[in-house]
Order: structure tokens, then C-alpha cells, then sequence
């Protein structure tokens, strides 16, 4: 278990994502103002081969928090990783902490 | 043997019968020969004023290619049979040639008559029937101010109506003391003089004219018995029709009084051999101006020719007139002459409504109605009438407002599915539901399946209910939110953010919609707000609505790299600026491919790169040139008359001008247009949302074209433009597609699918029907003066340049995206390539 500082809070992207390099592995963040939540998840689209999910559309599906991968649009969401599209497939998801003005991120994936 | 059957007269009804004898078994035992006078096949009389509004012989044309060929079916075009020989059982042509007939079928339609007032004959005094007499119009319409209609009918109104398309200044003189004496009672004739008048026409009721003559100011002069004259250069009579009857009376068939070839039940005339169908007959001391009786009396002919028991037992003359603006429609027995009748009316003369009903005695049967200025409920009453379904305890309520939400339409369901839908073209209910059944579920598909809609297309809503009401049935859900956020079409919501003054997206969803939205409505609304406010569309609001590309201003590929597309205004481009763009693809090592678009595409830039890349682009002359976006991409154009030796005009600076007039505008789809130097048409303009060629009198327009995966021909809009008003069309077409069309409907599904379609479109933007064009142009001109070039914008800004980067804490790339060559040039690592690994976190 390891928390790393990889940003300050100013460098998210209200309503959108960013990517940040936390120990080698590429992390998804989207940040939720109206919630005060960040997410995390990793940044590689498992059906499109690149990394991208950073750059996917964020919202809302049957309540679950989800990004839409740029590509070919797949869902998944934000809290297990889990794609809306085929259960099968999940992705990395890691725990953030917004330490004042610092975000941290879990460099263990928590699922 | 065979036997011979000649049909005389290739009009609707001719080919009504040929097409119904040729589908039927009837067709194995004839030779099959007809005569036609005119000079082309049976053409759409019933939408002959379209040819003025762009439709060609060729698109008029009631006959399937090659269906006489393939029918065998001999056709003597040009040639009008002359004389009948019932002894010898012989049919001769004017032109001479003579065939025997077993059976002999008469299909001579009308003419129109003309008053034998003196100076009748006189230049420019003409009718309205055939395509040969539109044309007259058109000659006489270039050189003349002035139209006059003789009748005012139902055809004189539709003669009005296009001599005042033509340019003219349109009167109508009318023996009688009102407009539609036939149809329209003495209230309804009222308000619907004051519609014909608000179309810009004068209306003369009560004159007869008894002598035409030469003119002071014009070419003609009527003179009125009252003794009032009025100056026109064009007379056009439309004061009825009379049958053609004279082949018939020359072999001494059995003719009406008053004209007319009379028809037993089987539609046999006086010569069992000899029938006679259409406009020429006379059933029952009734003849039937409309082509639904005619196709009728054609379908009893089929049958009686197959030997199955048929019979005509007369038809149904509700009838709702075709002019846009004009609603006006008569039902059954609109006079109230059936013994007992009893009659409601409404009037509203404020919003110039005039409506009434004809019931039964018993208040149980509806007999006829008249509907002016609200035509709306003229398919419900016709089920009605025509069904005998019994109106409900207070029959007014088919006629009153309605003021309370309770629906007094007659639903889908109530209508047995023997009740005739489409009366042009005989369609029940219960063919309709079978070809739902069979998988049309749009009212296009269910036109092309079951003819049903393509006569008059009075039965379109109705058509449209039935179908909406058997998708549903089937369990189609019929829902049109936009998604689970916002229970509103993208039309409503584009309303909303226009009314209410709504900017962002988050004022939007708390007002209007539910939870935090989605990929469908994100961007949707994201391209609303742009497309109304027109705000840079990287500020912070609006970053998270953007789709894949609109967020880095760029086109992603699929690794995740992106493509760079610089304007390049109507294909048009300085050496020294192909230079600069060879240098920029060179020094990124960029990947580089011409468009379909006429410009450079520059592939393979990583996210990281994209400022640098615009960096270099701009300082060398180059802007925004929004392919990323569903907005305006490019203005083709062929190099036009500075340097083709067939060009008429200046295609490339028209595409240029166009291309940045519209550059940066948000849309619910991309917009693609092209410029033509001359009719050629190198620059296919024909198959882009708003295409334009060259004639010798002018730009003509073209609308709704598209290439892609569903390509379709553009349809001609407007003829002859100058460039101003060429202009005026277009911000006023886009403006209304922008704010009507739904999300990621392109031009040409949103026309098809749009009710009245062509016609439609083209009276709200040429002849203003909604009065919008104003608005549409304020809001084209505001987009225009807030254009800005988004790259230019964010590699000015900072702040928003810290988003392009890969990681946000680190200056690495992207060790993915890997690149090998082939043809000299790099293309993306694919699975056997020889490519640097990469291993994604293992899935716990
Ligand atoms: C402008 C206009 C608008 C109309 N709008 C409507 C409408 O909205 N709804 C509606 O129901 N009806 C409408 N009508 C009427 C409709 O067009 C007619 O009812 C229909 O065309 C009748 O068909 P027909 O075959 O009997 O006659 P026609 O279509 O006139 O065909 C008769 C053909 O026979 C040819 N012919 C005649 N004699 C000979 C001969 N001896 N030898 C060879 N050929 C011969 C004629 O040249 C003609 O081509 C409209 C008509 C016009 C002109
Ligand atoms: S469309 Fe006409 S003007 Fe343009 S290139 Fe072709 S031939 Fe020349
Ligand atoms: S046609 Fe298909 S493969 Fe070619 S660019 Fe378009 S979407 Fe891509």
C-alpha cells in the first residue's frame, strides 16, 4: 500500500479526465466537482488496445458513475472497474485521497 | 389464341389499368396494345404543380422503367386513335395505323373547358393540364406582369397559386359568388377568400367575363359584363372539365346529355366489348373529376377482364386542397342535402377558422363536413364518414378547440382494418398493419410498400398514427428522449437553451434533466450551446461535453494518436502554404493523405504534440479546419470559369466565400458542401448537403445530398440565384437544421423524415411560411461574428494548454503508441508487427 502524490487538485479537469503516471502504470482521473469525488481507474481500453480512457465522456447510467471509452464508446464504471458492455471485462480501479490541496493515488489497484 | 385488348388513353387511370392487368393472370390470354396522344407516358397529373417547383417530366413519370418492354405491351406514343369501327372491331390512329381489338377499353380523360367567350383563343389565353400547357405558362410568365386565373375551383386555386410562384401578379375571377362554390358553403367560402387573398391573390367573385381583347398596358384586356375590365397578359382557364367523349359518339356509343361515355357497373359501355374508365365515363349521370373513382373503376375492369365478380358502385369526392398556408377540405355531403341533415358549424374569425359538420337525423352517422383554415381533423372525419363509425354523444367536439386534455381523434384502433386509409390508392387499414408487420417501420418505407401517402398525401398523419400505433403494438417503444437525463427530443432541448437563455450544461440538467448526464447528451448539448452561443467550446463549462475529438481539437485515431487537419478553403492553396504543411508533416513525422475534402490530412500526432504542431501551423498562415468537430468541414470545388474552358461562373471564389462564411459552425451532424463551375458538375455538389452549380441565370441550389454509407441525390431548392439571395437560402437552411434536426441527423434524414418534406422545407425558407426566416439569419450572422479559430484561441491560453499532455505529472509519452513504416511513410504497430511490449496490470 502506497500512496503517491501525483498532482495538486488545480491540475484535474472538472467534469473530465486527466492521466497521471503513478509507478509506472497509467491512472485514469476524473474529478466530480459537484460531488467532491475523484475516480481512478486505469487508463488502458482493453477492446481498443490504447490508452485513452482518460480522454472518455463521463456521466451517469442507471446510477452508476461511468466513463465511455473515446473509441468505440464501451462503458465502465468507475467504482469496480466492471464494462456495462460485457461483465467480463474489468479494469484496474485505484483509491484517491484529495489531501488539501495534493491528490494522492493508491498505487495498488483495489480490485 | 390470344385475343387482343387495346386501351385508348395513357393517362393516370390507362396506366392504373395497365399496371393492375399486368400484375393480374388476366394478362396471359391479350396482346396488349394502348394509345397515347401526348407525347411521354403517363405522367402525375395530381402533382403536376410541382413541376414548377423543380420536378421534371422524368421525375412526374407514372410508368416503371422499362415496364412496356417488360409487360409486353405495345405502346404508339404521339399518336392519337381516331376512329372506332365496331363492325369491323377495328381501332385507327391519326397517324394511320389500324388494330384489331377483342376488347377495347376507353381512358381519354378530360379537357379543360374553355368558356367560348369572345377572344378566347387569343395569344397567351391558355389551360392547365398538361405538362406541354406548363411550359406555355413558364414562356408567358418570362415576358408577362400579369395572371389571371378564370375558376375559382379547386384547380383554379392550385393554377393561382403557380402563376404567382411564376412572379406574376395573380387575380382570380370567379362567375360564382364565392371561391370553391362546389365544395365550401357560403361562411367557409368567406374565410377561405380571405386566405387566398393573404397569399397575395386578388379575388373577383361574381363576374362574368364576356370579352377578352387587346390590352393598354398588358397583352390582354378582360371586359366583365358589369361592365369593369381588368388588364392581364396571361388568361388562364380553369372553368371545368368536360369529358372526352367524341371517339366514343363518332361509333355511336351511348353518350350523356350533358357529355360523357355511359358505364354500367361493370364500367361497360353501350358495347359490351367496350369498356370506358376515368374521367371519359359516366356512372350513374355522375362523372368523377378525382383519380381515386377512376382507379376504382380501373381495378373493376381487372377484375371483370379475370372473370371474378366486380363492381364500381360510385365514389367517395371529399377532397383536401394542396397549397401550403391554404387548409381547406370538403367531406361528403358538405351541403347538407341528405334528407334530414342536420348541421354544426364553428367560426373563429380571428384565427380565421370555419368549420362544420353535416349528421345524420339520429345524431349517430357523420354525412359530410367542411374544414377551412384547420384541415387537421380531416382524416378523422373522413374515417367516419367513410366507415360509418358512430360519432360519439356530442358530435361538436369533433369541431370545437380543444381546451382540456381529453382527445376526441378518432386512435388507430377504432378504425376496423377494412377502413380505407389512403383513398388514392385504396390501401386499408389492414394492409398498412401487414406491411408493419412485414418490417416497414417508417411512413417512407410503408410509401414505397404500399403506395399508401403518395397520391394527395392527405392520409399521411393518419398513415403515421396507424404506424406509430402498430410499432407500439409490436413493442417498439416509440420514445424520443434524447436518454435517461432528459425526457425532451434534441429539438426540445435546443428550444429550452434558445427560450430560457440557458448557456451551460449544468444550469440545463438542473432545470430540465436528472443525473449527470451522459455520452449521448453531453455532447448533444454541447453542440446546442455551440451552436447558439457560439462560445469557445474548451472553456471550462463546456470541456467535459465535448466528444472524443472536439476535446483535443483533434481526430483520434485508433491508437489513440490524432489526425491534423488545417483549413483549406475551397481546396485552394498557395504553393508557399503546401510547402509550410510538407514541412510541419516532415519535421513531426507525420503521416500525411489528401481528403475526399480537397485538403491535407497529418496523421499520427501524439496528444502531446497537437500545440507545437498548431504552433507552426498558424504562424504559417493555417486555421482551425474543424474536422473534429459536427460542424462545416469543406466547400469543395472544381476550378470553375477563371480556368475551365466550360465554366460559367466563379466556383472556387463562391466556394471560398461559402466556406468561410459557415467555417466554425456547431451542427447536429458534419456539413459538407461543394461549388460546380457549370452543369458537368465536377465538384459532385449533387451529393453534398448544400451543393451549387452554375447556370447561365444564376446559382442554382441544391439541398439534403449525401455521400457516405447511405448516398443520396440532392434535391434541386431554388433555380437562378444571384449570389445575395443564394446566401439568404443557405444561412436560413442551416439555421433551421440546426434547430430542428435531431442528434447526429444528417440533411438528408432530417428532410426525409421531416412531414411535407421538400415542399415544406422550401416554404419556410423561401416563402417564409413561419415566419422564422428573420430569426434564422440573426442567429446564422451572430455565429458568424463570434467565429473565432479554436486552435488559435487555446495555443494562446496557457491554462488550457496543460491538458495536452499525456500524463498530467510527467513529460513521457505514451510508450503504447508505437509506429513502423510502409511505403515510406508511418502507419501504427499492429499484432505481428515487431513492436516494443506492453503489459497492462493483471486483472486481480
Ligand atoms: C393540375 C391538376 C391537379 C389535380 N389535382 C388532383 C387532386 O389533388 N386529386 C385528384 O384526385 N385529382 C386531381 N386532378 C385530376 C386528376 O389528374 C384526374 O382525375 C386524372 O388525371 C384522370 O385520369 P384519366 O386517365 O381519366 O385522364 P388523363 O390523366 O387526362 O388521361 C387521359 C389521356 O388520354 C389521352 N387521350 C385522350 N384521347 C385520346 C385518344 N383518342 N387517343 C389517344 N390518347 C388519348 C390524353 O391525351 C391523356 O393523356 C388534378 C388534375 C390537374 C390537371
Ligand atoms: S463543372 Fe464545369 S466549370 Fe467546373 S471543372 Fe467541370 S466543366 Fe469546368
Ligand atoms: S470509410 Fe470507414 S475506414 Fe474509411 S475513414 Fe471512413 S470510417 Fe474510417
Amino acid at each position: 500500500m502506497a500512496w503517491i502524490d501525483v498532482c495538486g487538485s488545480d491540475d484535474l479537469q472538472p467534469d473530465s479526465g486527466v492521466c497521471a503516471l503513478v509507478a509506472g502504470q497509467q491512472v485514469a482521473l476524473f474529478y466530480l466537482p459537484e460531488e467532491g469525488t475523484v475516480y481512478a481507474i486505469h487508463n488502458y481500453d482493453p477492446f481498443g488496445n490504447a490508452n485513452v480512457l482518460s480522454r472518455g465522456l463521463i456521466g451517469d447510467i442507471n446510477g452508476q458513475p461511468v466513463v465511455a471509452s473515446p473509441l468505440y464508446k464501451q462503458h465502465f464504471n468507475l467504482e469496480t472497474g466492471v464494462c456495462l458492455e460485457d461483465e467480463t471485462v474489468q479494469i484496474p480501479v485505484y483509491k484517491v485521497q484529495i489531501d488539501g490541496a495534493r491528490v494522492k493515488v493508491n498505487s495498488e489497484a483495489s480490485s | 389464341m390470344k385475343q387482343t385488348l387495346v386501351v385508348i388513353g395513357n393517362g393516370m387511370v390507362g396506366q392504373n389499368f395497365l399496371a393492375g392487368l399486368a400484375a393480374s393472370s388476366a394478362k396471359e390470354n391479350y396482346d396488349i396494345v394502348t394509345f397515347c396522344e401526348e407525347p411521354r407516358a403517363a405522367y402525375d397529373r395530381v402533382h403536376l404543380s410541382e413541376f414548377f417547383t423543380g420536378k421534371t417530366a422524368a421525375d412526374l413519370s407514372l410508368v416503371e422503367d422499362g415496364f412496356f418492354t417488360a409487360n409486353g405491351i405495345t405502346i404508339h406514343l404521339g399518336d392519337r386513335a381516331a376512329t372506332i369501327d365496331r363492325e369491323l372491331k377495328t381501332v385507327t390512329s391519326a397517324k394511320g395505323i389500324t388494330v384489331s381489338y377483342d376488347k377495347l377499353v376507353l381512358a381519354t380523360g378530360s379537357y379543360p373547358f374553355v368558356p367560348p367567350v369572345p377572344g378566347h383563343d387569343r395569344p397567351q389565353c391558355l389551360v392547365y393540364r398538361t405538362i406541354e400547357d406548363l411550359e406555355a405558362m413558364q414562356a408567358a410568365a418570362k415576358t408577362g406582369k400579369i395572371g389571371t386565373v378564370v375558376g375559382g375551383g379547386l384547380l383554379g386555386l392550385e393554377a393561382a397559386k403557380a402563376l404567382r410562384d411564376l412572379g406574376l401578379q395573380t387575380h382570380i375571377v370567379e362567375f360564382a359568388p364565392r371561391l370553391m362554390a362546389v365544395q365550401v358553403d357560403e361562411a367557409g367560402g368567406v374565410m377561405l377568400r380571405r386566405k387566398i387573398e393573404a397569399l397575395g391573390v386578388t379575388v373577383h367573385t361574381g363576374k362574368n367575363t364576356s370579352l377578352i381583347t387587346d390590352g393598354e398596358t398588358c397583352v390582354n384586356k378582360m371586359c366583365f359584363a358589369d361592365g369593369e375590365e381588368l388588364e392581364t397578359d396571361v388568361v388562364l382557364f380553369s372553368a371545368g372539365i368536360r369529358p372526352r367523349d367524341d371517339i366514343a359518339r363518332g361509333c355511336g356509343l351511348e353518350v350523356g346529355q350533358r357529355g360523357g361515355i355511359v358505364i354500367d357497373n361493370q364500367c361497360k359501355t353501350s358495347d359490351p366489348a367496350i369498356y370506358a374508365i376515368g374521367e371519359c365515363a359516366l356512372w350513374n349521370g355522375m362523372i368523377y373529376g378525382l383519380v381515386a373513382p377512376g382507379y376504382a373503376m380501373a381495378r373493376t375492369v381487372v377484375a371483370d377482364l379475370n372473370g371474378e365478380a366486380a363492381s364500381f358502385n360510385g365514389a367517395d369526392m371529399s377532397t383536401k386542397l394542396k397549397l401550403m398556408g391554404v387548409d381547406v377540405a370538403s367531406i361528403g355531403d358538405a351541403h347538407a342535402k341528405t334528407q334530414g341533415a342536420m348541421v354544426y358549424t364553428y367560426q373563429n374569425g380571428a384565427s380565421e377558422v370555419y368549420k362544420r359538420l353535416v349528421v345524420s337525423q339520429d345524431k349517430k352517422q357523420l354525412l359530410g363536413a367542411v374544414l377551412v383554415g384547420d384541415a387537421s381533423g380531416y382524416g378523422t372525419l373522413l374515417q367516419y364518414c367513410l366507415n360509418g363509425i358512430e360519432l360519439p354523444e356530442n358530435p361538436d367536439a369533433l369541431i370545437l378547440p380543444h381546451r382540456s386534455d381529453e382527445s376526441v381523434g378518432l386512435g388507430p384502433d377504432a378504425l376496423p382494418a377494412a377502413a380505407q386509409i389512403c383513398s388514392c390508392y385504396d390501401v386499408s387499414k389492414g394492409v398498412v398493419c401487414a406491411a408493419v408487420e412485414a418490417g416497414c417501420t417508417t411512413v417512407n418505407a410503408l410509401k414505397a410498400e404500399t403506395k399508401a401517402g403518395t397520391g394527395c398525401g392527405g392520409c399521411v398523419p393518419l398513415l403515421k398514427s396507424v404506424l406509430n400505433s402498430e410499432l407500439a403494438k409490436q413493442g417498439y417503444e416509440v420514445n424520443t428522449d434524447l436518454c435517461e437525463h432528459f425526457p425532451y427530443t434534441r429539438q426540445d432541448l435546443y428550444n429550452l437553451i434558445r427560450v430560457e437563455e440557458i448557456k451551460t450544461f449544468a444550469e440545463l440538467l438542473e432545470k430540465h434533466g436528472k443525473g449527470r448526464g451522459c455520452e449521448v447528451c453531453k455532447p448533444t448539448v454541447g453542440s446546442i450551446l455551440a451552436s447558439h452561443w457560439n462560445e469557445y467550446i474548451l472553456k471550462t463549462e463546456h470541456l467535459g461535453l465535448q466528444d472524443t475529438n472536439d476535446t483535443f481539437l483533434a481526430n483520434m485515431q485508433k491508437d489513440g494518436t490524432y489526425s491534423v487537419v488545417p483549413r483549406i478553403t475551397g481546396g485552394e492553396i498557395r504553393p508557399d502554404m503546401l510547402i509550410a504543411l510538407g514541412q510541419v508533416g516532415k519535421k513531426y513525422n507525420l503521416y500525411t493523405k489528401i481528403t475526399g475534402g480537397q485538403r491535407v490530412d497529418l496523421f499520427g500526432a501524439r496528444v502531446d504534440q497537437l500545440p507545437a504542431i498548431w504552433k507552426e501551423l498558424i504562424d504559417a498562415g493555417f486555421e482551425s479546419g474543424h474536422a473534429y468537430g459536427k460542424s462545416l468541414r469543406t466547400v469543395k470545388s472544381c476550378v470553375g470559369s477563371t480556368w475551365c474552358r466550360y465554366g460559367v461562373d466563379d466556383s472556387v471564389g463562391l466556394a471560398i466565400a461559402l466556406e468561410n462564411r459557415y467555417k466554425g459552425l456547431r451542427s447536429p451532424h458534419k456539413i459538407k458542401f461543394a461549388v460546380s463551375g457549370c452543369t458537368r458538375e465536377c465538384a459532385e455538389a449533387q451529393g453534398k448537403d448544400v451543393g451549387v452549380i452554375a447556370t447561365e441565370n444564376g446559382w442554382n441550389l441544391y439541398v439534403c445530398g449525401n455521400g457516405g454509407m447511405k448516398p443520396r441525390h440532392a434535391d434541386l431548392f431554388a433555380t437562378g440565384l444571384d449570389k445575395a439571395t443564394l446566401i439568404k437560402y443557405i444561412d436560413r437552411f442551416l439555421s433551421f437544421y440546426v434547430r430542428t434536426a435531431d442528434r447526429l441527423q444528417r440533411t438528408s434524414v432530417w428532410m426525409e423524415n421531416m412531414e411535407g418534406g421538400l415542399d415544406y422545407l422550401k416554404s419556410v425558407v423561401i416563402d417564409d411560411k413561419l415566419g422564422l426566416c428573420g430569426q434564422l439569419e440573426q442567429q446564422m450572422q451572430y455565429v458568424i461574428d463570434t467565429y473565432q479559430c479554436e486552435w488559435k484561441t487555446t495555443i494562446e491560453d496557457d491554462s488550457k494548454l496543460k491538458r495536452f499532455r499525456h500524463f498530467i505529472n510527467s513529460d513521457q509519452p505514451d510508450d503504447n503508441v508505437v509506429f513502423v513504416e510502409e511505403r515510406g511513410q508511418i502507419r501504427p504497430a499492429v499484432a505481428g508487427d515487431e513492436r516494443k511490449h506492453f503489459t497492462l496490470v493483471e486483472v486481480a
